[in-house]
């Protein structure tokens, strides 16, 4: 009660007490307030940023399977993972709206070999066994002797797909004809049929079967190759669908291979990387196919050997040197 | 073969004394469990050789890329030829009505049975992924010959195992009672397949008109299975393959090698059980005419085949005609020709020469030569494809048979010997019912 006596004193601290604490509240408050604002803004703007800065950086171009190129977000990207089944699909459907064609010039040919090595790096074959293979040749007596690489022909007419039993050799829409090592029974029609000798069998375990073991088949590759079955020469069916040369034609050192699209009638130089007209390259050159009298077609083109400007020589053969 | 059987053979006593002869041999002896015991351990080690080869692959063989078909194909072609005998004996012969080879009818049946039987599993053996045979029909394609080839040699199989199989039913029941030398599980086999015959005059009818059927069907069969094999190669395109007589070609070497197995057949079924009554002398001296009449055909078709691109010599044909006359093949070629053709044909002209014992090693010697001259069809060929042999190991040049694909190819060879023991020892080789019935025919003739 005495303290109500002197009221009035006590009445104006109270007041301006009330009046420091509200100011404070309001401090406090606005305060809190501020920084929830601070805080939500630079959440918002960072939100902003984040959102504007995803198309410029983390967007990825694709090409699709119908040759579409498409902007997809990298983070959308899944690695699918490619089986047996989607290779064999594509492998066997081919590539729509080509007609693939290889012409080989003989005037050019050193036997360097090239060809060879990287067409046996790429399919894991040994030493002797040739997807394509470089033969001495000589028409007859008095005749100039040549060097005569010789891929399978691809034949529009394949004598080796007439035989098989089993469909697991194929000639597919883009002219290639390809072999199914899943399918392959290995009763060897094929290299009976064959008259250019274009076909092997794996008559033991193939070179790196223990390497390629669990891998998915590529019936483009033919890797992993299998025991008991055929394997050939595949015009790099593999890496035509990425759109590159053969391994051979982008091997060859002296420009021995052209290699194209006959739908396009245009091939080009493995080496030089110079692109002709197919029609009059074999027209001026005097192009023929091989054992063309047989009727099967082939899609491999021989420019002649003449006007050689270097020496034959047929060095000692390297595979006995080496067996 | 008459449409109509007259039963009464049925009761006369002949039928006792023709069933006992040829009964007789039937049943488990001691030298048939030596014998079997023998083939039995031969062909554990054969087979071996087949596991190693389907372990290693065919690196094992002598076969590689050029050559990539040897013994196995030409031991193909030797048992599918060889069984053909089996459509020429009873349905040709026996159709036109030659009654002498009604005592060899069963054992033509028995060789075409045993080696159209085994010759799916020849062409197995030489398969890279046997495993995968089935998918012949699966995702068999019906232009390729193989396809083909495999339906046929099947239907064959089948028509022939009828064959052999509805002739046999009258002779099971008539042996009931019969077999008291013999197994309790045989005459119980004996019962089971001779699915309750009761020689009533209709069954006989209905029999004959089966196998008369059956008879006739196998004529076109018989004859599209040995074209179509000799299509295997006549298809491709390999100087000395690429011939348009292959078909013909083949099927008349196929009569001749089966008719000497025949011949080698019945001798050893006529010393060995001791049915000389019934394979006499006269059936070896048809069986004589016999092989000399196709040895001819086949010589006239070996002239056309060799002589016609001889003349021309055409570059590729050439090289291959001269390795076979001169060259690294003229040693085989020159004694599959004398040896297994041009001396038979002259020999067999005379009747000395038909006599069971010249007869029997005749027709060894026309045998082997068969079946060499199988190889020398399917092998050389391959020696020079169109284009050169080049940087290849120097083994892969030339075909050299290895000591596994040899026992694998005499494997095959065992399991048809096999066959053949189990049938002709477990089963009467000689048609009872037959003979008896011949007999009461000349008999009730010879009474009138």
């Amino acid at each position: 009660m005495s303290q109500n006596s002197n009221g009035t004193g006590h009445e104006h601290t109270s007041r301006e007490e009330d009046n420091v604490n509200s100011r404070r509240a309001f401090f406090k408050n606005f305060g809190l307030f501020g920084a929830v604002a601070a805080v939500g803004g630079a959440a918002i703007y960072s939100g902003y940023e984040y959102q504007e800065s995803k198309p410029g950086h983390d967007m990825v171009k694709v090409l699709t399977s119908d040759n579409r190129i498409v902007e997809v977000p990298r983070d959308q990207i899944k690695d699918v993972k490619v089986d047996t089944d989607q290779l064999q699909k594509q492998g066997r459907e081919g590539l729509k709206g080509h007609r693939f064609v290889m012409v080989i010039d003989l005037s050019k040919c050193r036997n360097a070999r090239k060809c060879i090595s990287a067409c046996q790096g790429a399919h894991h074959l040994r030493p002797y066994e040739y997807h394509i293979n470089t033969l001495v040749m000589q028409e007859s007596e008095h005749t100039a002797p040549y060097f005569m690489p010789k891929p399978c022909q691809h034949c529009d007419n394949p004598p080796c797909v007439a035989v098989c039993p089993v469909d697991a050799t194929f000639k597919r829409q883009d002219g290639i004809v390809l072999i199914d090592n899943e399918r392959c029974i290995g009763c060897r029609f094929c290299i009976a049929a064959c008259p250019y000798s274009a076909r092997l069998f794996h008559w033991e375990e193939p070179l790196m079967a223990e390497s390629d073991k669990g891998k998915p088949y590529n019936i483009e590759l033919n890797v992993p190759q299998r025991k008991g079955t055929i394997t050939k020469c595949l015009f790099s069916s593999d890496r035509l669908r990425e759109g590159k040369l053969p391994y051979c034609v982008s091997a060859c050192p002296n420009g021995v291979y052209y290699f194209g699209d006959e739908n396009q009638d245009a091939v080009t130089n493995g080496t030089t990387k110079e692109t002709f007209r197919l029609s009059e390259l074999l027209k001026v050159n005097a192009g023929y196919q091989l054992m063309a009298e047989l009727g099967t077609k082939p899609r491999v083109y021989y420019l002649p050997p003449k006007n050689r400007l270097f020496e034959f020589k047929d060095e000692k053969d390297p595979v006995q040197e080496t067996t | 073969m008459a449409s109509e059987v007259n039963t009464d053979f049925l009761h006369d006593k002949k039928l006792d004394s023709i069933a006992a002869d040829i009964l007789r041999p039937v049943g488990i002896t001691q030298g048939f469990i030596v014998w079997m015991g023998f083939l039995g351990i031969s062909l554990l080690a054969c087979i071996y050789a087949y596991y190693i080869q389907f372990d290693k692959g065919l690196i094992v063989t002598g076969l590689r890329d050029y050559i990539s078909w040897g013994m196995y194909i030409a031991n193909f072609v030797f048992f599918v030829a060889t069984s053909l005998v089996g459509m020429l004996i009873s349905s040709v012969l026996g159709l036109i009505g030659f009654k002498w080879v009604k005592p060899i009818a069963r054992i033509a049946e028995i060789i075409a049975v045993a080696f159209a039987a085994i010759a799916g599993l020849v062409i197995v053996s030489d398969m890279g992924r046997p495993e995968r045979l089935p998918y012949v029909f699966m995702y068999g394609r019906i232009q390729s010959p193989i396809i083909w080839d495999v339906t046929v040699v099947t239907t064959y199989l089948v028509i022939s195992t009828l064959l052999y199989f509805l002739p046999l039913i009258p002779d099971l029941a008539i042996s009931k009672g019969r077999m008291g030398h013999t197994p309790k599980w045989l005459q119980k086999t004996y019962e089971i397949l001779a699915v309750n015959w009761k020689h009533t005059p209709k069954q006989y009818q209905i029999l004959l008109k089966a196998v008369r059927i059956m008879l006739i069907l196998i004529i076109p069969t018989a004859f599209a299975i040995h074209t179509v094999t000799s299509w295997l190669f006549a298809v491709t395109l390999r100087p000395g393959w690429d011939s348009s007589i292959f078909g013909p070609y083949f099927l008349t070497g196929a009569f001749v090698a089966g008719s000497a197995a025949v011949v080698i057949m019945m001798y050893f079924v006529r010393t060995n059980y001791k049915l000389d009554k019934y394979l006499t002398e006269h059936h070896f001296d048809m069986m004589g005419k016999l092989l000399v009449l196709v040895s001819i055909v086949y010589l006239y078709f070996n002239i056309n085949e060799y002589l016609v691109p001889g003349f021309k010599m055409k570059t590729a044909e050439a090289i291959h005609l001269k390795d076979l006359f001169v060259g690294d093949w003229a040693f085989m070629f020159w004694s599959v020709q004398l040896l297994g053709l041009v001396i038979p044909i002259i020999l067999l002209l005379f009747k000395f020469f038909r006599k069971p014992l010249s007869m029997f090693v005749i027709s060894i010697v026309v045998l082997i030569a068969a079946w060499f001259k199988r190889l020398i069809i399917v092998v050389p060929t391959q020696d020079h494809p169109f284009l050169p042999i080049q940087h290849v190991p120097k083994a892969w040049m030339v075909y050299q048979p290895t000591i596994v694909e040899s026992a694998i190819t005499i494997g095959t060879l065992l399991l048809v010997i096999i066959i053949i023991t189990v049938l002709v020892k477990f089963f009467p080789v000689i048609p009872i019912w037959e003979m008896a019935e011949e007999q009461n025919e000349i008999d009730s003739k010879s009474k009138e």
